[in-house]
This record gives structure tokens, C-alpha cells and sequence, in this order.
């Protein structure tokens, strides 16, 4: 017999100096929502893998004398599988839940959040915004994991709506995995060049797509005598990460509203460590070998570059390839298909690098223990998309 | 400074074309509406269970007083806006199809990556 588990309240998370607040029935939403994806993917998906193993796959072979040979060909035959369809459709709908409850919980407190988010921000030099940055297609494209507004929209002046919600509705499509500051990414690679390069000390740091710094802020902290600069088209965004900063005690970060495929302001050869987090696949064919060449260009010989990003295609299963893939074309994510099935190697040597140097690690964060409380031995909490164990591709130069 | 319509504004669609997974989109839309309000009823026992555990833990009230409880005006008004919140909550599909209709480049997936495939 199997007995169930409680998740974390959403409650637990870190509530940093900018952080929308939430009533008990906002809280419940949360809550609900969060139990709703863990059911969906623990119950309900494994369902999935069986219409597809008993159905799907021989009416397939039956049709067309052979098996598929790529997840292009599993997602059109499985399109017309109830299970799929019912479970696709939950998905896709409790996304939107998420996204309507956390922007409804923002709207209402939002002038007080500004007002706090400008106190923390009032004359800054630490925050440099720029009207003359405009947003790429890769970012405008599309509401990026049908969030509305993306990371970027402005509903009035010096608006944080998107930002804050984003922030504070993490949590419901992970769990509690990312830790109470949603920082687990960040603290996972902090953790690892501790462990195995421990001599390595940067003083100055570029983190490229930093969204509200989530995983900035952990870089910044693991080395504060070095000098960080972050990154990202999105105004709202940079706004609520840099107060957000500032509230965690976090001064040596400098938000800067840039696009990557242009840091021209900065010099040859001018840090020592370059990072992003879940950034590539939300860029394009176009804009990835541009901002790999920047990187080239501003990373000191004997640097570190290291990128927080979900496992390639290459060496999967088709099955898997086919349910990662669903976020490609069902939640907003165009780009994240193609972004999986490069040749990562090859995009590097097209960009300057040595691509042979090119490494993968597996990062690991310790667990949360405000979220979790000391784990049991042999827990798990893999799960397609949003495993506790983070994937890296990087290269010293 | 905020003048903007909150509740429309909390449930509007995100830009890109809204894939449908039933044979029909009507039932999906159905599906939408009962899991908003399956949230809702959820949200609503937590609520009932923490009122009986204070109000036990008080002794403040009884069943009787509850029943025969009528609101005054103010009261009524604020549920208004309450219920008004509360439906544009769990009938957020119909509002997206709507803006969906209405919108004239609201891209596919597949065209989405072909821009951004190009080299
Ligand atoms: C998935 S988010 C990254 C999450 C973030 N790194 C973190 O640690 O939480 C991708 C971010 O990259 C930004 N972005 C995409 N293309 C960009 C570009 N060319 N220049 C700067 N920022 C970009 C987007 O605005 C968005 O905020």
C-alpha cells in the first residue's frame, strides 16, 4: 500500500522584500494548482505512455509497415488519442489557471508593489535601463509558456505586473523543486565549482537572459567580491530583479536592459565567467550563434562559460523526445525543439570557440530544507522537464 | 497611474494560437470551466475548514446563527464584485476565445518557428 505524500504550501517560499503577497484563498489556488500538475504528471501521464505502447504504436505499425523514426511522427499519430487529448488539455488549461491566478493576485496589489519596487530602485546606478532596446523576435514572438505579456509587456508606467507573477507562480509547476527562492539552478552551479574547481574565483560575472535574477542572485552571493552583470531585454523584469536584489542584501549586481546579440559597450576579453540559465531554448537559429560569438568575444582566455539548460535530444528515446517535446507546440515554446536537436558542439565551433572543449555535467543543488525538511534517503523527484538535477553544457576558453 | 481593467487584464489569453485537444472544442472549453471550478470549490473547503476550526476553537458561534445570517448592504455590494471575480475566473476560456477571434497575427507554433529557424 502506498501512502500518499504531502506537497509544500506554496506559503513556504521566500517572501523577499518585493514579493507579492498572498491571502489564504490565493494561497489555496496555488496550492491547488500545483497539486493539480503533480497529479497530472504522476497519475495521469503514465497513461499517456500506455495509449501510446498499447494503441498508438501498433495501429502506427500496423498503418505503415514500421516503426516511427522521430517524435515529429509520434506527436501527429498520437493527436488523436483521447488520453493524449484529455491530457493535453488539462495541461494546457492548468497552465492558463496559473497564469490568470498569479496576474489577479498581482493586479490587486500592484500600485503597492511598484511603490515598493521603486523605493528599493529610486536613483540606482545599479540599474540601467534603456528605451532604446527593442524586443527581439525570439521574445516577441509568441507570450513565451503562455504567459501573457511575456517577460517584456509594460501595462503602464514602470510596471512589474509580469515579473511579479512569474516569480511567484514558479512554484506551482515545480514543486518546490527550485527551492524557496527559485534559485536551486543558480546554487546548483555555485555548488559545483566550490566542489570541483575550487580555486576558481571570478571578479567579474555577465549572466545573459536573467529574467528577475533568480539565478543571478546566487552567482552574486557565492562570490561577493566579484562584479555581476545581468542581462535582459524585459524593463519589468530588470525592475523587480533589481529590487529584488536589494532586498536580499545583494549589491554587486548591476541590471542592465541589453540585448546579447549586441554588448557592444563592453570590452574584449572583459569577464572571467559567463552564464545563463534556461536561456537557449527560448532564442532562435538566428540569435544563437550571435550571442555564442559575444560570449567568445567578452570571456577571458582561461574562463568559464556554463549554461543551465534541459538535456539535448541526442541519444534519447523517441518517446521521451515526443513528451518533451509537448511545450514546443502546446505551451508557447517554439523554439524549443529545434534549440534540443543542435549539435551544440557544432553551434560552438561556428561561433569561435573550440567546441571540442565543450563539456556536459549534471549540477545538483542541495535540497531546500525550508521546503522540504531533511529528506528521506532514496526520494526522487524526477520528473520530465523539471528534475531536481540540473543539466550544463560549458567550456573554458 | 493604473488604469487598467484588473479582472479582464488577470485572465487575458498569451499571444500564440491556442491548441485544442478535443475531438471538439466546445467540451474542452467545458473542461476548462469544471477544473477553474473544482479549484474554486477547493479553495472554498480550505476556507469553510479553517472557519469551523476557529469557531470551534472559540466557542464563538453556533449552527443556528449562521443559517439565519443576512447581509447588509455594504455586505451584499462587496459580494457582487466578489461573484463578478469569481465568474470571470472560471469562465477565463470564453474570455481568451473571444480576444482570440479578435486578434488578427496571432501566430502558430509552426510559423513561429519558422521565423525563427531562418538563417
Ligand atoms: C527563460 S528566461 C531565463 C530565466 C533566467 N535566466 C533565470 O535564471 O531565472 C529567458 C530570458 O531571456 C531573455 N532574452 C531572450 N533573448 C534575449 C536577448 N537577445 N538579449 C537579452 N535577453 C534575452 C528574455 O527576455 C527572458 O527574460
Amino acid at each position: 500500500m502506498s501512502t500518499a505524500k504531502s506537497l509544500p504550501t506554496w506559503d513556504v517560499l521566500s517572501k523577499h522584500g518585493v514579493f507579492p503577497e498572498a491571502n489564504n484563498e490565493e494561497i489555496s489556488r496555488l496550492n491547488f494548482l500545483t497539486h493539480l500538475n503533480v497529479h497530472l504528471s504522476a497519475n495521469i501521464l503514465p497513461g499517456v505512455k500506455t495509449a501510446y505502447e498499447k494503441t498508438v504504436l501498433p495501429a502506427y505499425i500496423k498503418e505503415t509497415g514500421k516503426e516511427p523514426t522521430t517524435r515529429h511522427e509520434i506527436r501527429k499519430a498520437m493527436l488523436d488519442n483521447p488520453y493524449f487529448q484529455m491530457w493535453s488539455g488539462l495541461r494546457r488549461n492548468t497552465m492558463e489557471m496559473r497564469q490568470q491566478a498569479g496576474r489577479s493576485q498581482v493586479l490587486r496589489q500592484i500600485e503597492n508593489l511598484v511603490e515598493r519596487v521603486e523605493a528599493y530602485n529610486k536613483d540606482a546606478s545599479t540599474l540601467q535601463l534603456n528605451d532604446a532596446i527593442t524586443i527581439p523576435p525570439n521574445v516577441g514572438m509568441v507570450d513565451i509558456h503562455c504567459q501573457p505579456g511575456c517577460y517584456y509587456e509594460e501595462y503602464f508606467e514602470n510596471d512589474v505586473t509580469v515579473a511579479a507573477s512569474y516569480d511567484l507562480g514558479l512554484f506551482v509547476t515545480t514543486a518546490g523543486l527550485l527551492g524557496a527562492l527559485s534559485d536551486g539552478g543558480g546554487k546548483a552551479i555555485t555548488h559545483w565549482l566550490s566542489k570541483d574547481h575550487p580555486d576558481f574565483k571570478p571578479k567579474r560575472i555577465l549572466d545573459i537572459g536573467c529574467t528577475v535574477g533568480h539565478n543571478a542572485v546566487p552567482l552574486a552571493q557565492a562570490f561577493p567580491d566579484a562584479e555581476v552583470i545581468a542581462i535582459d531585454v524585459a524593463r519589468p523584469s530588470l525592475r523587480y530583479a533589481h529590487a529584488r536584489a536589494k532586498s536580499l542584501g545583494v549589491n554587486n549586481i548591476t541590471f542592465v536592459q541589453a540585448n546579447a546579440e549586441d554588448l557592444s559597450q563592453y570590452e574584449d576579453e572583459s569577464f572571467d565567467f559567463i552564464t545563463t540559465s534556461m536561456f537557449w531554448h527560448e532564442t532562435s537559429h538566428e540569435s544563437m550563434p550571435k550571442i555564442f560569438k559575444t560570449i567568445n568575444r567578452l570571456l577571458k582566455k582561461g574562463g568559464l562559460t556554463i549554461n543551465l539548460e534541459q538535456p539535448q535530444y541526442t541519444n534519447m528515446g523517441l518517446y521521451e523526445q515526443f513528451i518533451r517535446d509537448w511545450d514546443t507546440y502546446f505551451n508557447n515554446e517554439p523554439y524549443w525543439g529545434p534549440m534540443h536537436e543542435l549539435d551544440l558542439k557544432k553551434v560552438l565551433n561556428e561561433s569561435g570557440f573550440n567546441g571540442e572543449s565543450m563539456f556536459e555535467v549534471g549540477v545538483v543543488s542541495l535540497i531546500d530544507e525550508k521546503i522540504f525538511g531533511k529528506r528521506e534517503a532514496g526520494d526522487s523527484g524526477e520528473d520530465y522537464g523539471r528534475a531536481p538535477v540540473w543539466n550544463a553544457f560549458g567550456l573554458w576558453k | 497611474m493604473t488604469d487598467i481593467n484588473k479582472i479582464d487584464l488577470a485572465g487575458t489569453k498569451a499571444k500564440g494560437n491556442r491548441p485544442y485537444f478535443l475531438n471538439d472544442k466546445q467540451t474542452e472549453q467545458v473542461m476548462s470551466i469544471t477544473m477553474a471550478v473544482a479549484m474554486e470549490l477547493s479553495v472554498a473547503k480550505e476556507r469553510i475548514a479553517t472557519l469551523e476550526c476557529l469557531l470551534e476553537e472559540k466557542g464563538i458561534l453556533t449552527r443556528a446563527e449562521v443559517e439565519n445570517y443576512k447581509p447588509d448592504a455594504a455586505e451584499v455590494a462587496a459580494r457582487s464584485i466578489t461573484t463578478q471575480e469569481y465568474l470571470a475566473r472560471i469562465l477565463r476560456i470564453l474570455q481568451q476565445d473571444k480576444e482570440e477571434q479578435l486578434s488578427e497575427d496571432d501566430p502558430s507554433m509552426e510559423f513561429a518557428q519558422q521565423e525563427l529557424t531562418k538563417v
